[in-house]
């Protein structure tokens, strides 16, 4: 540790440059550009050591805990794919129990939390457990390789909805687990994405100070199953929010109370050009024009439902993009 | 296993033969016996007829099977004669107690020993305004039958009840014992003794 | 204390006095009263415990897997669907070595749809890794649940506690219930080595590959091997400070010279009991009770069998397709002796059919057969089936 009367750099200086507690630890099995790795560590970095972890089965419980390794410095459970957010329950009352103040986080993917253990969710949140739940979204069964899941947008392709003759890739509609959440009126929920990361660790901190459930849904963009390079994942993140595809919101009880607003806003081929999942909706068919305009259609919905135009310019987080221009993190 | 009691409940689901099956296994555990309890197995329909089964002995009872053939069968409700077969099983030295405001003809049992009608719930309106026949019908049971002194009965109410309530329902044991003509069983609990 | 109460409502108190920090409930007939019981005795004030109401019962054992991983002594009760439900997280706790009780109150499988009683739920659990202990009535139920948490702690196993649905259950009998300080005196506060707690971080529930999944699993089965010790500590040590054995991992009850045997399990052995003394003429018969399905108490086993020439095995579950579920594993055990008995394997009481005391004449009338049933549903009333299903 640098001594403060260091000649060469100030207190803040060196705060920014000492890395912060790293509950998950490099080393990790992950892809190259792996957005749900990105944002565990984000997450874990906000969270501190004083947490214990159920996480639900996928990408992240596999890359980070093969046996005899494990990437976890803070107290961490898998059980099972469906239940984290029912062990992490339990995990809550023993606490309650014993009297100890340790919070408790839940992880899962958008497999374990829009499908299988959406019903292992319901019942904390509706329980209203001191729990913060955090789902990394990216937006398909990717650990399996690459199925879809209800959070795939529409006309994504996957393994289990490929484009072809008959088919434009995923047939039904992001499933909005947002609203879905609001409906049990729990204290806090909150969109996020990794392309905005001091928007992430803020919200995360808030979700960690609730008295109660709390809800986080991360943006994670998977460069394997999205098909794009691992180096453009938190400009496809940040895409997906500046055209309005993943609006960043804020829900108290039920009721959206923030809204990140867009700057510019940009069409919503901008977002799907870069990626593989989409490539069949540019070959100028007139089914794929036609899924381009739904697309976009949904697209400007979620612009005027939440209001996300900005009157006026405003700043923004830029931290994301920022760090990839500079060439990434230093540790020094 | 010695001098085992068979007994059969019959009554209508809500009408508490269960817990009056319970409370005369109580009342042979007051009187230092053993007794087993357990109602018809299954969900339970209001106003269904259901049958709740007590087995009574001085010593552990071992056996779990269901009663088919008790020696006592009580019948809460009148109108579960209508049931074919209501006392189906009962032994021929046993006896059927009847909650009824008339008389029932034992001819209507043929063979079985002893059949006494009480007019429980007429009894249990009068003294506690409630309509409950339980109470009037175990305190004419434990008469006829001498199987439990009432003695061990009443304490069992006195767990329950408390205070004008307890009153009342001593009240309705008298009543209901003095109804019934002593002892005109009690050669049905010495025949299953032996 | 003796007191006259109702086998669910006991087993509940005998939870209570284990002192559990959390318990999950989720409602599902026969088990019901149980879950019931504990939630009175937690709104009297008479237990101080977190009990978690959850959506399912494969919410249930996960929410109490996190709460005993999390350091709380944990506890919950399911039967028949709700057993199955949570096959998928039996398996996961066993394999992750977490410390918990479970009572299923045995109730049969649809389809069929039946709330009555047999054993189907707890035998198709007997591959999951869970120490499995079966009651033969409800003073047993009562003992063994206490014993459980004992046994879960010191091996970190989970154990499942076994009792008739509503046979035991639902039936008011005399029971002895131990107090607060025998319970106390018998079982420690809960101490999981393994505790989440930021100031020992670990991480549970890796995945492992080839290169390691036979130690675990080498080591899963030995350690169910080695339980067998503990319940039988359990067992002594509780019968030490309450006066009551629960019969170890198996007991022999009759004459010694007897070579004609009964095996079975659960809470027809009472019946069994009361059967064999009305019928003397049938000649000596000794009645075997198995308590412990897993671990399977081969060694005691063989030593019940030395000398026993006619055994029978009943048991209320099959394996559909294949025969008895407890049968061929005697037999297998069995096939070790050097002159082993002939086996005659029947199940009975299905889906809740009446065990009567008229069936101990017909299991000693088949013994003295010529031939060795193999397999038999003894009670099966043929003529209610078409043809083509007989």
């Amino acid at each position: 540790m640098d001594s403060p009367r260091s000649n060469s750099h100030t207190v803040a200086e060196l705060h920014h440059k000492q890395p912060a507690f790293r509950g998950l630890e490099a080393g990790h099995l992950a892809c190259s550009g792996c957005g749900q790795a990105l944002g565990a560590r984000l997450v874990t970095e906000a969270i501190g050591p004083d947490v214990i972890i159920a996480n639900a089965t996928g990408c992240l419980e596999v890359f980070t805990s093969a046996w005899p390794r494990s990437s976890w410095r803070v107290p961490w459970i898998h059980s099972l794919f469906e239940n984290a957010p029912a062990v992490a329950s339990g995990i809550e009352a023993a606490l309650k129990a014993q009297g100890r103040a340790t919070k408790v986080v839940a992880l899962g993917g958008d497999g374990g939390t829009f499908d299988i253990g959406l019903q292992s969710l319901s019942g904390m949140l509706e329980r209203n457990h001191n729990v913060l739940y955090i789902c990394f979204d990216n937006e398909a069964y990717m650990n399996t390789g690459v199925h879809r899941s209800s959070s795939t947008p529409h006309a994504a392709m996957t393994m289990t909805s490929p484009s072809g003759k008959m088919r434009m890739g995923k047939r039904h509609l992001k499933k909005d687990l947002l609203a879905i959440i609001g409906a049990h009126q729990i204290p806090y929920a909150a969109t996020a994405t990794v392309a905005y990361p001091s928007d992430l660790r803020a919200k995360v901190r808030r979700g960690i100070e609730i008295e109660g459930a709390a809800f986080l849904l991360v943006h994670s963009p998977c460069p394997l199953g999205w098909g794009h390079d691992g180096a453009l994942s938190i400009e496809v993140a940040r895409l997906a929010v500046e055209t309005g595809i993943f609006p960043i919101l804020e829900m108290e009880r039920g009721n959206v109370v923030t809204a990140m607003k867009i700057r510019d806003v940009r069409p919503v081929v901008d977002y799907l050009r870069p990626q593989e999942r989409f490539h069949h909706l540019f070959d100028d068919s007139p089914e794929a024009r036609d899924e381009l305009e739904h697309l976009q259609q949904l697209a400007d919905h979620n612009i005027e439902r939440y209001r996300l135009t900005a009157s006026q310019p405003e700043a923004h987080d830029s931290e994301g993009v920022d760090t990839v221009g500079r060439g990434g993190m230093r540790w020094s | 296993m010695g001098d085992l009691t068979e007994i059969r409940i019959e009554g209508r689901g809500g009408q508490g033969n269960v817990v009056a099956a319970y409370m005369l296994a109580r009342a042979a555990f007051e009187d230092a016996r053993f007794a087993q309890a357990y109602p018809s197995f299954g969900p339970e329909r209001r106003g269904a007829p259901v049958s709740a089964f007590v087995r009574i002995s001085d010593e552990p009872i071992k056996q779990r099977c269901q009663i088919s053939d008790p020696l006592y069968v009580i019948i809460q409700d009148p109108s579960l004669l209508h049931v074919p077969n209501i006392c189906a099983g009962i032994r021929a030295d046993g006896g059927i107690l009847i909650n009824a405001s008339t008389e029932v003809a034992p001819a209507r049992f043929p063979g079985i020993a002893h059949v006494t009608s009480i007019p429980a719930t007429a009894m249990a309106l009068r003294v506690l305004s409630e309509p409950i026949p339980n109470v009037a019908l175990l305190a004419a049971f434990l008469t006829l039958t001498e199987l439990i002194p009432l003695a061990a009965y009443e304490r069992v109410l006195a767990h329950r009840f408390h205070g004008q309530d307890l009153k009342s329902n001593l009240q309705l044991v008298r009543e209901a014992s003095s109804y019934v003509a002593r002892s005109s069983w009690k050669e049905a609990s010495h025949a299953a003794a032996n | 204390m003796l007191q006259p109460i109702e086998g669910s409502a006991a087993v509940a108190k005998a939870v209570a006095l284990c002192r559990p920090q959390v318990v999950a409930a989720y409602p599902i007939t026969p088990q019901t009263h149980i879950v019931e019981g504990i939630a009175r005795l937690i709104a009297d004030d008479d237990l101080r415990c977190e009990l978690i109401s959850v959506e399912s019962e494969f919410s249930a054992i996960s929410a109490i897997l996190g709460a005993a991983a999390a350091g709380s002594r944990a506890y919950t009760a399911s039967s028949a669907q709700g057993i199955l439900l949570m096959t998928e997280v039996l398996h996961n706790v066993a394999g992750l070595r977490i410390p918990l009780v479970m009572t299923c109150a045995n109730r049969a499988i649809g389809a069929p749809v039946s709330a009555w009683n047999d054993q189907q739920d707890s035998m198709v659990m007997r591959d999951t890794g869970w120490i499995q202990l079966y009651c033969a009535d409800n003073q047993e139920a009562v003992d063994t649940t206490i014993h459980a948490f004992r046994i879960a702690e010191r091996t970190e196993l989970p154990v499942m506690v076994c009792m008739d649905g509503y046979i035991l259950t639902h039936t008011l009998e005399v029971i002895d219930l131990p107090t607060q300080e025998q319970a106390d005196a018998f079982l420690p506060p809960y101490h999981f080595a393994r505790t989440l707690d930021p100031r020992k971080p670990l991480t549970i529930g890796t995945l492992v590959t080839p290169d390691f999944y036979t130690e675990a699993r080498y080591a899963n089965h030995r350690a169910l091997i080695r339980a067998q010790e503990e319940i039988l500590a359990a067992d002594r040590d509780w019968e030490k400070i309450s006066g009551r054995s629960c019969g170890r991992l198996l007991s022999v009850n009759g004459p010694y010279d007897a070579d004609v045997a009964v095996l079975s399990i659960g809470s027809v052995m009472g019946t069994l009991s009361d059967a064999r003394e009305q019928h003397p003429e049938l000649g000596p018969v000794k009645l075997i009770k198995l308590r412990s399905m897993r671990p399977f108490p081969i060694d005691e086993l063989k030593r019940a069998c030395e000398r026993v020439s006619e055994l029978i095995v009943l048991e209320r579950a099959l394996s559909p397709g294949g025969g008895g579920i407890i049968g061929p594993e005697v037999r297998a055990v069995l096939s070790e002796l050097h002159s082993p008995p002939r086996i005659h394997n029947f199940a009975a009481g299905l889906g809740g059919r009446d065990i009567p005391l008229e069936i101990y004449p017909k299991l000693i009338e088949a013994a003295r057969a010529h031939e060795v049933t193999r397999f038999a549903i003894i009670d099966v009333d043929i003529d209610k089936l078409a043809v083509e299903d007989r």
